[in-house]
């Protein structure tokens, strides 16, 4: 299959997931459980990068800025500005499309070659909508928040290491967080956050939802899908760069 | 009632369903016979709108599916029950939540009744007590079992079962072929059967298609099949020398 037609069927497929809910609660509960699954399932890896993000670059910031005539509130603004800008949307969504984006893949894949899509579809159910949308909406909701703790853990383990480092205090750190902090990057930082959780979501829900064939598939279908998210990552923080910076 | 007519089902250049037509008529076990390959799978997902056929039209009491919108055909197959040859049971949840799935999704009984009703339908295929237990934790059995539970909790108008019995002892596939027989009475049911148990042609064959090679070969009933010189059919039916000594002793009885 061409790039064309892959692109042509996943926006069907985003079409498709638009339908009346048969019984709203049951979708509502199945939302609930995608929340669980893709927020709460991803926590531990979140906080455990998050931090060592924060305090590697506090202590590059240290090793990098010799300079006695440099004032060491640029270390924390450093800090700071990678973590918001780049390091807590774009390298946590990298890390989430591996995550969330091979589960969901490799759930819907395995739904798809064990007949329990059409086994919805049979009992009048529309699959897209009550397999696909909860998760896509669900990933909408979880990961920009997912990515804000992750910037408050990071910039708190830039705190630690660096203070820790003796090169600043905790006191001068925390002045240094507050001079020239743009909001706007904040913004920027959770439109990232949106995008990419849409990919996340969406992408890989296309590759599980139309595999063919055996668990093989499955298999290839979750890789291929973490793949792609990542590179269309990439390519789309490239493109809100350019947009909005 | 479902009637088709002259389907065609090609996957590429393998022609798989060879302009089959035929009546699934209400109230009466109808069954699709045929060896491993013949198509009848294919058939039945044909029928649901799983695959769509390349040619031929399939009409459901009166109303064309063919040409039904998809909005038109989710409401229709909410009266449709089906048990997938694998089963396809929901692997996330136990047992009684699959069984319960349709009730939740279509009914605003309450869970108490939901329970009981559920309960029900674990008697009748003989699996009382494994409520809680995940599909990984059953027998193939067992699945095909809870498969057809799930298939009938809701009283379908239509009910399609992909060999219901594969995998199951005499007994207990007796125990199903009855079940399946008693519920499409009851109820007034259309139930199609996709069967190569000889039992359940034998007791349940109310109405039989006889698929060879994607090809409609014969039609008739248990008691047509017993007399049928059909070469083919008796080379599949009465495949062993004990079915066919029943064959003969059956037509003797017939006769007196
Ligand atoms: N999705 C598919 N893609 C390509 N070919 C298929 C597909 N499904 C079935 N076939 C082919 O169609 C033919 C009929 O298959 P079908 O599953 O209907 O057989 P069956 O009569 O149900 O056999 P069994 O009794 O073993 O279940 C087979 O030759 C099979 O290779
Ligand atoms: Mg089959």
């Amino acid at each position: 299959m061409n790039l064309f037609t892959h692109i042509g069927k996943y926006l069907l497929m985003l079409k498709g997931m638009f339908s009346k809910p048969e019984n709203p609660k049951l979708y509502w509960k199945e939302f609930m459980h995608q929340c669980s699954e893709i927020g709460v399932g991803s926590l531990g890896i979140v906080v455990i990068i998050s931090f060592f993000m924060g305090a590697v670059s506090a202590l590059q910031a240290v090793y990098q800025i010799v300079n006695p005539l440099i004032s060491k509130t640029i270390i924390p603004q450093i800090v700071r500005d990678t973590v918001i800008l780049e390091f807590a949307p774009t390298l946590i969504c990298i890390v989430l499309a591996g995550v969330i984006g091979s589960k969901i893949a490799s759930e819907l894949g395995n739904m798809r070659v064990s007949e329990q899509i059409d086994a919805l579809e049979i009992m009048g159910i529309n699959s897209k909508t009550y397999l696909v949308m909860p998760k896509i909406v669900a990933a909408i909701v979880m990961i920009p928040m997912l990515v804000i703790l992750s910037m408050v853990l990071g910039i708190a383990g830039g705190r630690i290491t660096a203070v820790a480092s003796g090169v600043v205090s905790a006191e001068t750190y925390d002045r240094g967080l507050i001079e020239l902090f743009l909001p706007y990057n904040v913004f920027f930082a959770m439109m990232k956050a949106y995008t990419f959780a849409f990919i996340i979501s969406s992408v890989p829900a296309y590759f599980g939802y139309n595999v063919s064939g055996g668990s093989l598939e499955i298999g290839r279908s979750s890789t291929k899908s973490v793949v792609v998210s990542c590179v269309l990552i990439l390519v789309a923080d490239y493109i809100l760069a350019q947009l909005l910076l | 009632m479902i009637e088709f007519k002259n389907i065609v089902k090609k996957f590429g250049d393998k022609l798989v369903l060879n302009d089959v037509s035929h009546k699934m008529e209400t109230g009466k076990t109808n069954l699709i016979i045929g060896t491993s390959g013949s198509g009848k799978t294919v058939l039945q997902k044909c029928l649901v709108g799983l695959f769509e056929p390349d040619a031929g039209e399939i009409i459901y009491d009166g109303t064309s599916f063919t040409q039904m919108s998809e909005d038109d055909r989710k409401l229709l197959r909410q009266q449709i029950g089906m048990l997938f040859q694998g089963s396809a049971l929901f692997d996330s949840m136990t047992v009684e939540d699959n069984i319960k799935f349709p009730l939740d999704m279509f009914t605003k009984d309450k869970q108490q009744e939901k329970l009981k009703r559920v309960n029900e339908v674990l008697e009748r295929v003989n699996l009382i007590g494994s409520n809680k237990k995940f599909p990984a934790e059953l027998s193939g059995g067992m699945k095909k079992r809870v498969g057809i539970a799930r298939a009938i909790v809701l009283n379908p108008k239509f009910l399609f079962c992909d060999e219901p019995n594969s995998g199951l002892d005499p007994q207990t596939s007796m125990l199903i072929d009855k079940l399946i027989s008693d519920i499409t009475r009851d109820y007034k049911m259309t139930t199609i059967i996709n069967t190569h148990d000889m039992n359940s042609v034998m007791e349940i064959g109310d109405n039989i298609l006889y698929l060879k090679d994607g090809k409609k070969e014969w039609t008739g009933n248990s008691k047509d099949i017993i007399f049928s010189e059909n070469k083919n059919l008796n080379q599949f039916i009465f495949a062993s020398e004990f079915l066919q000594d029943a064959k003969l002793h059956r037509m003797m009885e017939a006769k007196k």
